[in-house]
Protein backbone atom coordinates (compact mmCIF):
# COMPACT_ATOMS: atom_id res chain seq x y z
CA UNK A 1 0.00 0.00 0.00
CA UNK A 2 1.35 3.38 -0.98
CA UNK A 3 0.95 5.96 1.79
CA UNK A 4 2.40 9.03 0.03
CA UNK A 5 3.26 10.12 -3.46
CA UNK A 6 6.86 10.62 -2.49
CA UNK A 7 7.75 7.17 -1.29
CA UNK A 8 10.23 5.38 -3.48
CA UNK A 9 10.90 1.74 -3.84
CA UNK A 10 14.48 0.94 -2.87
CA UNK A 11 16.36 -0.70 -5.65
CA UNK A 12 19.32 -2.72 -4.41
CA UNK A 13 21.29 -3.01 -7.56
CA UNK A 14 24.88 -4.15 -7.54
CA UNK A 15 27.58 -1.41 -7.41
CA UNK A 16 29.87 -0.88 -10.35
CA UNK A 17 33.66 -1.32 -10.14
CA UNK A 18 34.29 2.46 -9.68
CA UNK A 19 31.73 2.65 -6.97
CA UNK A 20 33.16 -0.33 -5.25
CA UNK A 21 36.70 1.14 -4.87
CA UNK A 22 35.16 4.33 -3.28
CA UNK A 23 38.06 6.54 -4.40
CA UNK A 24 36.15 8.86 -6.77
CA UNK A 25 33.55 9.50 -4.05
CA UNK A 26 36.27 10.30 -1.51
CA UNK A 27 37.97 12.69 -3.94
CA UNK A 28 34.66 14.39 -4.60
CA UNK A 29 34.05 14.87 -0.86
CA UNK A 30 37.55 16.14 -0.26
CA UNK A 31 37.11 18.67 -3.06
CA UNK A 32 34.05 20.10 -1.29
CA UNK A 33 36.01 20.37 1.95
CA UNK A 34 38.96 21.95 0.18
CA UNK A 35 36.77 24.66 -1.35
CA UNK A 36 35.83 25.92 2.15
CA UNK A 37 39.47 26.75 2.96
CA UNK A 38 39.37 29.60 0.50
CA UNK A 39 35.96 30.98 1.46
CA UNK A 40 35.45 34.09 3.67
CA UNK A 41 34.94 33.05 7.29
CA UNK A 42 31.49 33.50 8.85
CA UNK A 43 32.71 33.92 12.42
CA UNK A 44 34.79 36.58 14.16
CA UNK A 45 37.17 36.02 17.01
CA UNK A 46 35.28 37.85 19.78
CA UNK A 47 36.33 39.82 21.89
CA UNK A 48 39.46 40.75 19.86
CA UNK A 49 37.26 41.47 16.94
CA UNK A 50 33.72 42.86 17.26
CA UNK A 51 30.90 43.02 14.83
CA UNK A 52 29.27 46.29 13.94
CA UNK A 53 25.94 46.87 15.68
CA UNK A 54 22.78 47.71 13.80
CA UNK A 55 21.57 51.25 14.52
CA UNK A 56 18.42 49.81 16.08
CA UNK A 57 20.39 47.69 18.55
CA UNK A 58 19.17 48.29 22.10
CA UNK A 59 21.51 47.42 24.95
CA UNK A 60 22.73 48.87 28.25
CA UNK A 61 21.00 52.16 29.05
CA UNK A 62 22.82 55.43 29.55
CA UNK A 63 21.62 58.53 31.37
CA UNK A 64 23.00 61.43 29.39
CA UNK A 65 24.54 64.67 30.51
CA UNK A 66 24.39 67.86 28.47
CA UNK A 67 27.43 69.65 26.99
CA UNK A 68 28.11 71.34 30.31
CA UNK A 69 28.11 68.04 32.16
CA UNK A 70 24.75 68.47 33.88
CA UNK A 71 22.41 65.51 34.15
CA UNK A 72 19.49 65.72 31.77
CA UNK A 73 17.12 63.55 33.81
CA UNK A 74 14.54 65.41 35.88
CA UNK A 75 12.89 62.31 37.35
CA UNK A 76 9.59 63.02 35.61
CA UNK A 77 8.66 59.35 35.79
CA UNK A 78 7.50 59.03 32.19
CA UNK A 79 10.00 56.25 31.45
CA UNK A 80 8.78 54.32 34.47
CA UNK A 81 5.13 54.66 33.48
CA UNK A 82 5.91 53.73 29.88
CA UNK A 83 7.96 50.70 30.88
CA UNK A 84 5.94 47.54 30.13
CA UNK A 85 8.20 45.44 32.35
CA UNK A 86 8.08 47.90 35.26
CA UNK A 87 11.82 47.78 35.52
CA UNK A 88 12.41 51.44 36.34
CA UNK A 89 12.07 53.08 39.74
CA UNK A 90 13.17 56.53 40.80
CA UNK A 91 13.14 59.04 43.58
CA UNK A 92 13.26 62.74 42.91
CA UNK A 93 14.97 65.48 44.85
CA UNK A 94 15.09 69.24 44.60
CA UNK A 95 18.26 70.86 43.36
CA UNK A 96 19.94 72.89 46.06
CA UNK A 97 21.67 76.18 45.53
CA UNK A 98 25.20 75.53 44.28
CA UNK A 99 24.27 72.32 42.47
CA UNK A 100 23.43 74.04 39.20
CA UNK A 101 26.51 72.56 37.53
CA UNK A 102 25.33 69.02 38.36
CA UNK A 103 21.69 69.01 37.31
CA UNK A 104 20.07 70.83 34.45
CA UNK A 105 16.63 71.40 35.98
CA UNK A 106 15.42 72.26 39.45
CA UNK A 107 14.42 68.66 40.06
CA UNK A 108 16.67 65.67 39.57
CA UNK A 109 16.69 61.93 40.13
CA UNK A 110 18.34 61.22 43.47
CA UNK A 111 17.80 57.50 42.94
CA UNK A 112 17.33 55.96 39.52
CA UNK A 113 17.29 52.22 39.20
CA UNK A 114 16.72 49.87 36.30
CA UNK A 115 16.31 46.20 37.03
CA UNK A 116 18.19 44.70 34.11
CA UNK A 117 16.62 41.30 34.69
CA UNK A 118 13.17 42.79 34.25
CA UNK A 119 14.10 45.04 31.35
CA UNK A 120 13.06 43.71 27.96
CA UNK A 121 15.08 46.33 26.04
CA UNK A 122 12.05 47.55 24.13
CA UNK A 123 13.18 51.17 24.05
CA UNK A 124 9.86 52.68 25.15
CA UNK A 125 11.65 54.61 27.92
CA UNK A 126 13.76 56.56 25.47
CA UNK A 127 10.73 57.27 23.33
CA UNK A 128 8.83 58.58 26.37
CA UNK A 129 11.70 60.71 27.67
CA UNK A 130 10.93 64.42 27.18
CA UNK A 131 14.45 65.51 28.12
CA UNK A 132 16.57 63.25 25.89
CA UNK A 133 18.05 61.82 29.05
CA UNK A 134 17.82 58.06 28.62
CA UNK A 135 19.10 56.12 25.65
CA UNK A 136 19.72 52.48 24.94
CA UNK A 137 23.24 52.03 23.68
CA UNK A 138 25.16 49.38 21.77
CA UNK A 139 26.94 48.26 24.92
CA UNK A 140 26.18 44.73 26.09
CA UNK A 141 25.00 44.35 29.68
CA UNK A 142 27.79 42.54 31.56
CA UNK A 143 27.01 39.14 32.96
CA UNK A 144 27.28 38.33 36.65
CA UNK A 145 26.78 35.54 39.14
CA UNK A 146 24.14 37.01 41.48
CA UNK A 147 20.80 38.63 40.85
CA UNK A 148 21.34 41.64 43.09
CA UNK A 149 24.04 43.04 40.81
CA UNK A 150 21.55 43.50 38.01
CA UNK A 151 19.69 46.36 39.65
CA UNK A 152 21.64 49.16 38.02
CA UNK A 153 21.75 52.41 39.94
CA UNK A 154 22.94 55.79 38.83
CA UNK A 155 26.58 54.69 39.16
CA UNK A 156 26.04 52.19 36.35
CA UNK A 157 23.76 54.33 34.21
CA UNK A 158 24.93 57.96 34.22
CA UNK A 159 27.74 58.68 31.80
CA UNK A 160 30.95 60.35 32.96
CA UNK A 161 31.63 64.06 32.72
CA UNK A 162 35.04 63.68 31.04
CA UNK A 163 34.98 63.68 27.23
CA UNK A 164 36.46 60.17 27.01
CA UNK A 165 33.82 58.79 29.35
CA UNK A 166 30.90 60.11 27.35
CA UNK A 167 28.70 57.60 25.55
CA UNK A 168 28.01 58.41 21.93
CA UNK A 169 24.31 58.10 21.12
CA UNK A 170 24.05 60.26 18.00
CA UNK A 171 22.85 57.43 15.78
CA UNK A 172 20.25 56.36 18.30
CA UNK A 173 19.22 59.95 18.93
CA UNK A 174 18.60 60.49 15.23
CA UNK A 175 16.59 57.29 15.09
CA UNK A 176 14.40 58.40 18.03
CA UNK A 177 13.80 61.92 16.73
CA UNK A 178 12.77 60.53 13.37
CA UNK A 179 10.40 58.12 15.10
CA UNK A 180 8.90 60.78 17.36
CA UNK A 181 8.41 63.39 14.66
CA UNK A 182 6.57 61.03 12.35
CA UNK A 183 3.05 62.28 11.74
CA UNK A 184 0.54 60.14 13.58
CA UNK B 1 -37.96 74.11 32.17
CA UNK B 2 -36.06 74.66 28.96
CA UNK B 3 -35.39 72.22 26.20
CA UNK B 4 -31.90 72.49 24.79
CA UNK B 5 -30.15 70.52 22.06
CA UNK B 6 -26.39 70.18 22.29
CA UNK B 7 -24.59 68.42 19.44
CA UNK B 8 -27.87 66.76 18.47
CA UNK B 9 -28.69 65.52 21.96
CA UNK B 10 -31.74 67.01 23.58
CA UNK B 11 -32.20 67.49 27.30
CA UNK B 12 -34.67 69.34 29.45
CA UNK B 13 -33.07 71.45 32.15
CA UNK B 14 -34.24 73.97 34.73
CA UNK B 15 -34.42 77.62 33.73
CA UNK B 16 -31.27 79.52 34.50
CA UNK B 17 -28.98 76.57 33.85
CA UNK B 18 -25.89 77.44 31.86
CA UNK B 19 -25.09 75.66 28.62
CA UNK B 20 -22.03 74.11 30.27
CA UNK B 21 -24.06 72.61 33.08
CA UNK B 22 -26.70 71.37 30.64
CA UNK B 23 -23.90 69.70 28.64
CA UNK B 24 -22.56 68.14 31.82
CA UNK B 25 -25.99 66.72 32.52
CA UNK B 26 -25.83 64.97 29.15
CA UNK B 27 -22.19 64.04 29.63
CA UNK B 28 -19.77 62.51 27.18
CA UNK B 29 -17.54 64.16 24.64
CA UNK B 30 -19.74 67.16 24.01
CA UNK B 31 -18.98 68.66 27.43
CA UNK B 32 -16.90 71.78 26.81
CA UNK B 33 -13.59 71.97 28.67
CA UNK B 34 -13.47 74.52 31.49
CA UNK B 35 -10.34 76.01 32.96
CA UNK B 36 -11.78 78.78 35.12
CA UNK B 37 -15.40 77.81 35.82
CA UNK B 38 -15.83 75.95 39.11
CA UNK B 39 -19.33 74.92 40.04
CA UNK B 40 -18.79 75.13 43.79
CA UNK B 41 -17.36 78.66 43.66
CA UNK B 42 -19.76 81.55 43.16
CA UNK B 43 -18.83 84.01 40.46
CA UNK B 44 -16.24 81.82 38.78
CA UNK B 45 -16.11 81.40 35.03
CA UNK B 46 -16.02 83.55 31.95
CA UNK B 47 -12.29 84.22 31.98
CA UNK B 48 -10.44 81.48 30.17
CA UNK B 49 -12.68 81.15 27.07
CA UNK B 50 -11.95 77.45 26.61
CA UNK B 51 -15.62 76.54 26.97
CA UNK B 52 -16.67 78.42 23.82
CA UNK B 53 -19.63 76.96 21.95
CA UNK B 54 -21.68 78.04 18.95
CA UNK B 55 -25.37 78.75 19.45
CA UNK B 56 -26.92 77.86 16.10
CA UNK B 57 -30.47 78.65 17.20
CA UNK B 58 -31.11 81.20 19.93
CA UNK B 59 -34.46 79.95 21.18
CA UNK B 60 -37.90 78.85 20.03
CA UNK B 61 -39.18 82.43 19.98
CA UNK B 62 -36.11 83.99 18.41
CA UNK B 63 -34.44 81.34 16.27
CA UNK B 64 -31.60 83.60 15.05
CA UNK B 65 -28.14 82.19 15.81
CA UNK B 66 -25.90 84.11 18.17
CA UNK B 67 -23.43 86.16 16.10
CA UNK B 68 -20.31 85.08 17.98
CA UNK B 69 -19.14 82.05 19.87
CA UNK B 70 -20.28 82.28 23.47
CA UNK B 71 -18.72 81.15 26.73
CA UNK B 72 -20.93 78.25 27.72
CA UNK B 73 -20.24 78.63 31.43
CA UNK B 74 -21.83 82.08 31.43
CA UNK B 75 -24.64 81.72 28.89
CA UNK B 76 -28.02 80.55 30.16
CA UNK B 77 -30.07 78.12 28.13
CA UNK B 78 -33.28 79.21 26.44
CA UNK B 79 -36.17 76.98 25.48
CA UNK B 80 -35.51 75.44 22.08
CA UNK B 81 -31.88 76.50 21.98
CA UNK B 82 -29.56 74.55 19.71
CA UNK B 83 -25.88 74.45 20.51
CA UNK B 84 -22.93 73.07 18.59
CA UNK B 85 -20.01 72.04 20.76
CA UNK B 86 -17.37 69.56 19.68
CA UNK B 87 -19.14 68.75 16.43
CA UNK B 88 -18.51 72.24 15.04
CA UNK B 89 -15.16 72.95 13.43
CA UNK B 90 -15.28 76.67 14.28
CA UNK B 91 -15.64 75.73 17.96
CA UNK B 92 -12.71 73.33 17.94
CA UNK B 93 -10.63 75.87 16.03
CA UNK B 94 -11.49 78.55 18.57
CA UNK B 95 -10.60 76.25 21.43
CA UNK B 96 -7.29 75.44 19.77
CA UNK B 97 -6.62 79.17 19.46
CA UNK B 98 -7.50 79.77 23.11
CA UNK B 99 -5.21 76.91 24.10
CA UNK B 100 -2.42 78.51 22.10
CA UNK B 101 -2.98 81.78 23.94
CA UNK B 102 -2.99 80.06 27.33
CA UNK B 103 0.27 78.36 26.47
CA UNK B 104 2.03 81.53 25.29
CA UNK B 105 3.51 82.24 28.69
CA UNK B 106 3.26 78.76 30.13
CA UNK B 107 6.73 77.32 30.78
CA UNK B 108 5.76 73.77 29.73
CA UNK B 109 7.85 72.33 32.52
CA UNK B 110 5.54 69.34 32.94
CA UNK B 111 8.45 66.95 33.65
CA UNK B 112 9.16 68.95 36.80
CA UNK B 113 5.67 70.08 37.72
CA UNK B 114 3.89 68.21 40.51
CA UNK B 115 0.52 68.78 38.82
CA UNK B 116 1.49 66.73 35.76
CA UNK B 117 -0.94 63.89 35.25
CA UNK B 118 -3.87 65.70 36.83
CA UNK B 119 -3.41 69.05 35.12
CA UNK B 120 -6.34 70.45 33.16
CA UNK B 121 -4.11 72.52 30.95
CA UNK B 122 -2.18 69.38 30.05
CA UNK B 123 -5.42 67.64 29.06
CA UNK B 124 -6.56 70.68 27.12
CA UNK B 125 -3.24 70.97 25.29
CA UNK B 126 -3.27 67.27 24.55
CA UNK B 127 -6.65 67.59 22.89
CA UNK B 128 -6.40 70.98 21.24
CA UNK B 129 -2.79 72.08 21.41
CA UNK B 130 -0.24 72.42 18.64
CA UNK B 131 3.03 70.55 18.80
CA UNK B 132 5.09 73.72 18.51
CA UNK B 133 4.76 77.36 19.43
CA UNK B 134 4.55 80.36 17.11
CA UNK B 135 5.53 82.74 19.87
CA UNK B 136 8.92 84.32 19.30
CA UNK B 137 9.28 86.58 22.31
CA UNK B 138 10.62 85.82 25.71
CA UNK B 139 8.15 84.20 28.07
CA UNK B 140 6.88 86.02 31.12
CA UNK B 141 8.74 84.67 34.15
CA UNK B 142 8.45 85.14 37.88
CA UNK B 143 10.36 84.03 40.91
CA UNK B 144 8.88 81.13 42.85
CA UNK B 145 7.17 82.21 46.03
CA UNK B 146 6.51 80.25 49.20
CA UNK B 147 3.06 81.26 50.38
CA UNK B 148 3.31 80.08 53.94
CA UNK B 149 4.80 76.77 55.01
CA UNK B 150 2.45 74.66 52.91
CA UNK B 151 1.87 76.27 49.54
CA UNK B 152 4.25 77.07 46.73
CA UNK B 153 3.32 79.56 44.04
CA UNK B 154 4.79 79.18 40.56
CA UNK B 155 3.48 82.32 38.98
CA UNK B 156 4.98 81.40 35.58
CA UNK B 157 2.53 78.52 35.30
CA UNK B 158 -0.56 80.56 36.24
CA UNK B 159 -3.30 81.05 33.64
CA UNK B 160 -5.21 83.71 35.60
CA UNK B 161 -8.39 81.75 36.24
CA UNK B 162 -9.08 83.53 39.56
CA UNK B 163 -10.30 80.29 41.14
CA UNK B 164 -7.92 80.58 44.10
CA UNK B 165 -9.09 84.12 44.76
CA UNK B 166 -12.69 82.90 44.88
CA UNK B 167 -11.66 80.15 47.29
CA UNK B 168 -9.97 82.67 49.51
CA UNK B 169 -13.02 84.93 49.37
CA UNK B 170 -15.64 82.30 49.92
CA UNK B 171 -13.99 79.70 52.16
CA UNK B 172 -11.45 81.51 54.27
CA UNK B 173 -12.26 84.31 56.63
CA UNK B 174 -9.61 86.78 55.69
CA UNK B 175 -8.25 86.87 52.22
CA UNK B 176 -4.64 87.87 52.12
CA UNK B 177 -3.94 87.09 48.52
CA UNK B 178 -5.32 88.37 45.29
CA UNK B 179 -4.39 89.59 41.87
CA UNK B 180 -2.22 92.65 41.46
CA UNK B 181 -1.30 94.62 38.32
CA UNK B 182 -3.15 94.46 35.05
CA UNK B 183 -3.13 92.68 31.72
CA UNK B 184 0.08 90.90 30.89
CA UNK B 185 1.62 91.97 34.19
CA UNK B 186 -1.18 90.56 36.31
CA UNK B 187 -0.03 88.15 38.97
CA UNK B 188 -1.34 86.29 41.98
CA UNK B 189 0.30 87.74 45.03
CA UNK B 190 -0.03 88.07 48.75
CA UNK B 191 0.17 91.27 50.68
CA UNK B 192 3.98 91.64 50.92
CA UNK B 193 4.27 87.88 50.54
CA UNK B 194 2.40 87.43 53.76
CA UNK B 195 1.85 83.85 54.71
CA UNK B 196 -1.63 82.47 54.34
CA UNK B 197 -2.40 80.91 57.70
CA UNK B 198 -6.09 80.34 57.29
CA UNK B 199 -7.66 76.96 57.99
CA UNK B 200 -8.93 76.47 54.45
CA UNK B 201 -6.13 78.04 52.44
CA UNK B 202 -4.93 74.62 51.29
CA UNK B 203 -7.93 74.33 49.01
CA UNK B 204 -6.34 76.75 46.57
CA UNK B 205 -4.08 73.84 45.62
CA UNK B 206 -7.03 71.68 44.63
CA UNK B 207 -8.88 74.33 42.68
CA UNK B 208 -5.82 75.43 40.71
CA UNK B 209 -6.29 73.94 37.22
CA UNK B 210 -2.54 74.10 36.54
CA UNK B 211 0.53 73.63 38.71
CA UNK B 212 0.74 77.23 39.85
CA UNK B 213 -0.27 76.45 43.41
CA UNK B 214 1.21 73.21 44.68
CA UNK B 215 1.59 71.40 47.95
CA UNK B 216 4.97 72.08 49.55
CA UNK B 217 4.70 68.97 51.72
CA UNK B 218 4.41 66.89 48.53
CA UNK B 219 6.93 68.85 46.48
CA UNK B 220 8.88 66.51 44.16
CA UNK B 221 8.07 63.55 46.38
CA UNK B 222 6.49 61.39 43.73
CA UNK B 223 4.43 61.49 40.58
CA UNK B 224 0.67 61.08 40.70
CA UNK B 225 0.73 57.96 38.56
CA UNK B 226 3.02 56.15 40.98
CA UNK B 227 0.54 56.61 43.81
CA UNK B 228 -2.64 54.79 44.75
CA UNK B 229 -5.47 57.22 45.45
CA UNK B 230 -7.67 55.97 48.29
CA UNK B 231 -10.97 57.34 49.52
CA UNK B 232 -10.51 58.10 53.19
CA UNK B 233 -12.39 59.98 55.89
CA UNK B 234 -11.95 61.10 59.47
CA UNK B 235 -13.88 63.04 62.08
CA UNK B 236 -12.47 66.49 61.80
CA UNK B 237 -12.79 68.89 64.72
CA UNK B 238 -13.33 71.73 62.30
CA UNK B 239 -17.05 72.18 61.65
CA UNK B 240 -16.65 73.46 58.12
CA UNK B 241 -14.34 70.62 57.12
CA UNK B 242 -16.06 67.63 55.50
CA UNK B 243 -13.35 65.20 56.62
CA UNK B 244 -13.72 63.33 53.33
CA UNK B 245 -10.52 63.19 51.41
CA UNK B 246 -8.32 61.22 49.04
CA UNK B 247 -5.09 59.83 50.43
CA UNK B 248 -2.45 59.32 47.77
CA UNK B 249 -0.59 56.30 49.01
CA UNK B 250 2.62 54.57 48.12
CA UNK B 251 2.69 51.23 49.86
CA UNK B 252 1.46 51.94 53.36
CA UNK B 253 2.59 55.52 53.35
CA UNK B 254 0.41 58.56 52.71
CA UNK B 255 2.31 60.92 50.43
CA UNK B 256 -0.35 63.60 50.22
CA UNK B 257 -3.97 64.29 51.01
CA UNK B 258 -6.35 66.09 48.67
CA UNK B 259 -10.06 66.74 48.61
CA UNK B 260 -12.26 64.52 46.46
CA UNK B 261 -12.58 65.77 42.92
CA UNK B 262 -15.43 64.79 40.66
CA UNK B 263 -14.91 63.84 37.02
CA UNK B 264 -14.69 67.48 36.00
CA UNK B 265 -11.95 68.03 38.56
CA UNK B 266 -14.17 69.97 40.93
CA UNK B 267 -14.25 69.70 44.70
CA UNK B 268 -17.62 69.96 46.40
CA UNK B 269 -16.61 69.11 49.95
CA UNK B 270 -13.61 71.14 50.98
CA UNK B 271 -11.17 70.00 53.63
CA UNK B 272 -9.20 71.96 56.21
CA UNK B 273 -5.46 72.42 56.38
CA UNK B 274 -5.07 70.07 59.34
CA UNK B 275 -6.54 67.20 57.34
CA UNK B 276 -4.57 68.11 54.25
CA UNK B 277 -1.12 68.81 55.58
CA UNK B 278 -0.78 67.32 59.02
CA UNK B 279 -2.61 64.01 58.94
CA UNK B 280 -0.20 61.93 56.92
CA UNK B 281 -0.28 58.82 59.01
CA UNK B 282 -2.38 55.84 57.99
CA UNK B 283 -3.84 55.60 61.51
CA UNK B 284 -5.34 59.10 61.19
CA UNK B 285 -7.75 58.01 58.52
CA UNK B 286 -10.45 55.43 57.94
CA UNK B 287 -9.71 53.92 54.55
CA UNK B 288 -12.80 53.24 52.46
CA UNK B 289 -11.12 51.71 49.44
CA UNK B 290 -9.38 52.46 46.19
CA UNK B 291 -10.71 55.40 44.29
CA UNK B 292 -12.34 54.61 41.01
CA UNK B 293 -10.28 56.10 38.23
CA UNK B 294 -10.93 56.61 34.59
CA UNK B 295 -9.37 53.70 32.74
CA UNK B 296 -7.66 56.09 30.36
CA UNK B 297 -6.25 58.34 33.04
CA UNK B 298 -2.48 58.26 33.41
CA UNK B 299 -3.00 57.90 37.16
CA UNK B 300 -4.52 54.46 36.66
CA UNK B 301 -1.53 53.23 34.63
CA UNK B 302 0.03 50.10 36.12
CA UNK B 303 -2.60 49.90 38.87
CA UNK B 304 -4.13 46.51 38.55
CA UNK B 305 -6.38 46.63 41.59
CA UNK B 306 -9.15 48.92 40.30
CA UNK B 307 -11.80 49.33 42.92
CA UNK B 308 -11.49 46.13 44.86
CA UNK B 309 -8.19 46.72 46.65
CA UNK B 310 -8.52 46.95 50.41
CA UNK B 311 -5.77 48.08 52.71
CA UNK B 312 -5.56 46.59 56.17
Amino acid sequence: MQLTQRSKNVVKKEMTFLERIYLPAIAKGMWTTLKHFFRKSNTVSYPKEQREFAPVYRGWHVLKRDEQGRENCTACGLCAVACPAEAITMEAAERERGEEHLYREEKYAAVYEINMLRCIFCGLCEEACPKEAIFLTDRIVPSDYARQYFVFGKDMLVEGVEPDKRVDVTVRQKHITEKNTQPA
Amino acid sequence: MAKVTIDGQTIEVADGTTILNAARQIGGELVPPAMCYYSSLKGSGGKCRTCLVRVTKGSEKDPRPMPKLVASCQTMVMDGMEVASKSDSTVTEARAAVTEFLLINHPLDCPICDQAGECHLQDLAFEHGKSSTRYEFERRTFEKIDIGPYIKLHMTRCIMCFRCVFVANQLTEQRVHGIINRGDHAEISTYIEKAIDNDFSGNVIDVCPVGALTDRTFRFKSRVWFLNPMDVHRDCENEKCSGKAVAWMYGGEIYRVTARKDKYGEVHEFICNTCRFEKKDKSDWVIEGARDLDRHSVISQNHYEHGELTVR
